[in-house]
């Protein structure tokens, strides 16, 4: 394929009607890819802290999530307890390891920590930061966290604290940039799976979950 | 897949006579527009948006082969591998050889205009390798082996009943009498039947939206969440992109995305938008085992450097395609090949050829809202005009066409010869029509009167009435 390569790369030059890159220009064009330009950001994802998380809540309700306000991150198990309780759920879930510190037992739950499986009806997972802009959940993936807990379950509940709520996804980009090595996968959750693939009718639940419950805790 | 688009014609006039079809395409209408309509008002910047992403796309593409390179390098640095292909040929090989490798009976397969392109399921399917769409409107169309009609919605011809036969005819071990009425009755049987292929999956294969240099990653956008279940469980994960896909970094990424889902199906933003980077870590708790991208020249780099280099800024939304006034006329299939509507009548030429598709540039009638609503600025009309040129100049139209246009320049370059044409031209038509000021026939035109009757020249012409003074 090194041949494919070197043709392609060969094709483009002789499009652009110039040899390779010389140094100059190669080390500009890394600047710019390490010093990302200034976007045009809309006005709604700019804003007050208070405004934000307002925003957020609107537009994810709008795009059919379910946004319940729990009053600290450790309220969490026992707003999931009642969840399921109300849906006529048995109190099991599939939880990322980075919540093992939360008092599931207590809340009544018996929670597995780790990647889900065929049988889990209900994940549990935290957003790395959330977007105002489109009402966004951001997750990302790693040993605490795996991926497979975002699309397998039918109820998937994401806990955002407010203080991860930013206003647009340039925000989050900063956020994970500083935050270490970089994730296998970071996906941006706008609300529960859907089609409109038979006769444009809108269906929640495609092939993802049916549900999109977010548990917005304004403290730890 | 064979392009058919040299029957044109004959194609859009069986789709004009197809009342399912004509309700599909009616429902597109009443949806996507109005809802992307809607989604652009909402946002005071999406012109602002629109010239940054325009500005982004050409910045890239003046620079494509550092950024591929810079790509391939970030890819390779998180444990991935990046595969290099010339043309369809190549690619099909190198998505099979990872595929033997794995020791692959099925793969899973998100939405991917490029595997069309290049048919890979029909490649894979004669080589031992059972390929299985996932996102539901390929799924029933790859039931029902047919192309898709729509690149965002590949089965919008269809109707809930027809997707319903599919179904009782693919799905055993249900009762063949069940009742299969509605469409969230479709969908959830669709979705049992999808879950044990998505976990027996030794492959899983994704298009991509976009790349991304600065981390290496590739992006899908999907609202059924079934491209980020392809790409998760299987052990390993083939990303297949074309090299016009890559942009420099997550920012300009975040830009283009804000465009995306508003244009093509008027959502604020896709369910969900995954980037992917390289296999799982060594701590992951799951994830594909290798991670490989199979990144497609296919013509490409040849557009880049001529005349239709603009429609590499393509980010494949549709927009163009919904507000096509041909394309809602006579649907996706009429087009012969897998791109349909404007965007498929500038592409497909450059992808197979002119000797095809020397019909599809004349499948417009140029009125401008294509370029109007695409999110890129790619000059469409102008585009379609190039073709028609070349088609002119290859002799690749009617001789009838040919000799029509030769009278016309003929005559249109030498001004007395122009007027006194018109003028005789104008003075038989009004004979013809006999004072009713409309005609119902005329002569050599047969074609254009069939379906509304031509009005008469009421006077004499411009350019007289100017000699004669009467300028207002």
């Amino acid at each position: 394929m090194s041949d494919a390569r070197a043709t392609i790369l060969d094709s483009v030059r002789r499009a652009l009607r110039r040899g390779p890159p010389p140094e100059t220009l190669r080390a500009e064009l890394d600047r710019r890819m390490a010093e990302p330009r200034p976007n045009v950001i809309p006005a709604r994802g700019k804003g007050e802290p208070a405004e934000l998380i307002e925003r957020f809540a609107a537009m994810a309700t709008e795009m059919s999530a379910i946004i319940e306000r729990i009053p600290t991150a450790a309220a969490a198990p026992a707003a999931v307890a009642r969840l399921l309780a109300e849906s006529g759920l048995p109190p099991q879930v599939a939880a990322a390891p980075a919540l093992s510190g939360l008092d599931w037992t207590g809340a009544g739950l018996s929670a597995r920590f780790g990647a889900a499986g065929r049988g889990d009806a209900v994940s549990v997972v935290p957003a790395f930061r959330a977007v105002a802009e489109t009402g966004t959940c951001i997750v990302r993936s790693g040993p605490d966290a795996p991926t497979t807990l975002n699309f397998l379950p039918d109820l998937h509940v994401v806990l955002v604290r407010t203080a991860d709520v930013v206003g647009a996804y340039e925000d989050a980009w900063k956020a994970l940039r500083k935050a270490g090595a970089w994730p296998r996968t970071v996906t941006w959750i706008t609300g529960p799976s859907r089609t409109a693939d038979i006769e444009q009718t809108l269906l929640l639940g495609a092939h993802g979950p049916r549900r999109l419950h977010v548990l917005l805790a304004d403290g730890p | 897949m064979h392009p058919t688009s040299r029957r044109f014609a004959a194609n859009a006039r069986a789709a004009m006579a197809d009342p399912v079809l004509q309700d599909a395409l009616a429902r597109l209408k009443a949806g996507f527009r109005v809802k992307r309509a809607a989604a652009v008002a909402r946002l005071p910047e999406f012109e602002a948006l629109k010239a940054e992403a325009r500005a982004l796309k050409d910045h890239t593409l003046a620079h494509l082969d550092h950024y591929l390179e810079a790509f391939e390098a970030k890819v390779v640095e998180t444990g991935g591998t990046v595969h290099w292909c010339r043309d369809g040929a190549e690619a099909k090989a190198a998505v099979l050889a990872i595929c033997r490798a794995a020791g692959a009976r099925t793969a899973t397969k998100g939405k991917s205009m490029v595997a069309e392109e290049i048919g890979l399921n029909d490649f894979l399917e004669k080589n031992g390798v059972i390929p299985v769409e996932t996102d539901l409107g390929e799924y029933i169309i790859q039931l029902r082996r047919e192309p898709p009609s729509h690149i965002v919605a590949p089965a919008i011809h269809l109707n809930r009943g027809q997707v319903a036969d599919a179904f009782r005819t693919a799905h055993g071990g249900r009762p063949p009498d069940r009742d299969l009425e509605e469409p969230r009755v479709l969908l959830d049987e669709a979705r049992e039947e999808m879950r044990a292929r998505f976990l027996a999956a030794d492959v899983g294969i994704t298009g991509a939206n976009l790349l991304i240099a600065e981390t290496g990653s590739t992006v899908i956008v999907t609202n059924e969440g079934n491209g980020d279940l392809t790409q998760t469980l299987p052990r390993v994960h083939i990303v297949l992109a074309t090299i016009d896909k890559v942009v420099p970094t997550l920012d300009d990424a975040a830009t283009i995305l804000r465009l995306l889902a508003r244009s093509a199906t008027g959502q604020e933003l896709s369910v969900y938008t995954t980037f992917s980077t390289g296999p799982r870590r060594p701590d992951d708790l799951d994830g594909p085992e290798q991670f490989h991208v199979v990144l497609l020249d296919n013509g490409r780099s040849a557009m880049l450097g001529g005349q239709f280099r603009d429609m590499l800024r393509c980010i494949r939304c549709g927009a163009c395609i919904n507000h096509c006034p041909v394309y809602g006329a006579v649907g996706g299939h009429a087009y012969g090949w897998v791109y349909p509507g404007p965007m498929g009548s500038v592409l497909s030429p450059a992808l197979v050829g002119l000797e095809q598709t020397a019909k599809l540039p004349d499948a417009s009638t140029l009125c401008g809202r294509c370029e109007e609503v695409c999110p890129m600025s790619i000059p469409l009309p102008a585009l379609l005009r190039h073709w028609r040129e070349h088609a002119f100049e290859r002799h690749l139209k009617p001789a009838r066409e040919r000799l029509g246009l030769a009278l016309w320049s003929f005559a249109a370059s030498r001004p007395w010869l122009y007027r006194a044409v018109t003028r005789l031209a104008s003075w038989g038509l009004r004979r013809l029509a006999r004072g009713t000021g409309r005609l119902a026939r005329v002569p050599l035109a047969g074609g254009w009167t069939a379906a509304r009757d031509l009005p008469a020249p009421s006077g004499p012409g411009f350019l007289d009435q100017w000699r004669q003074g009467k300028r207002r």
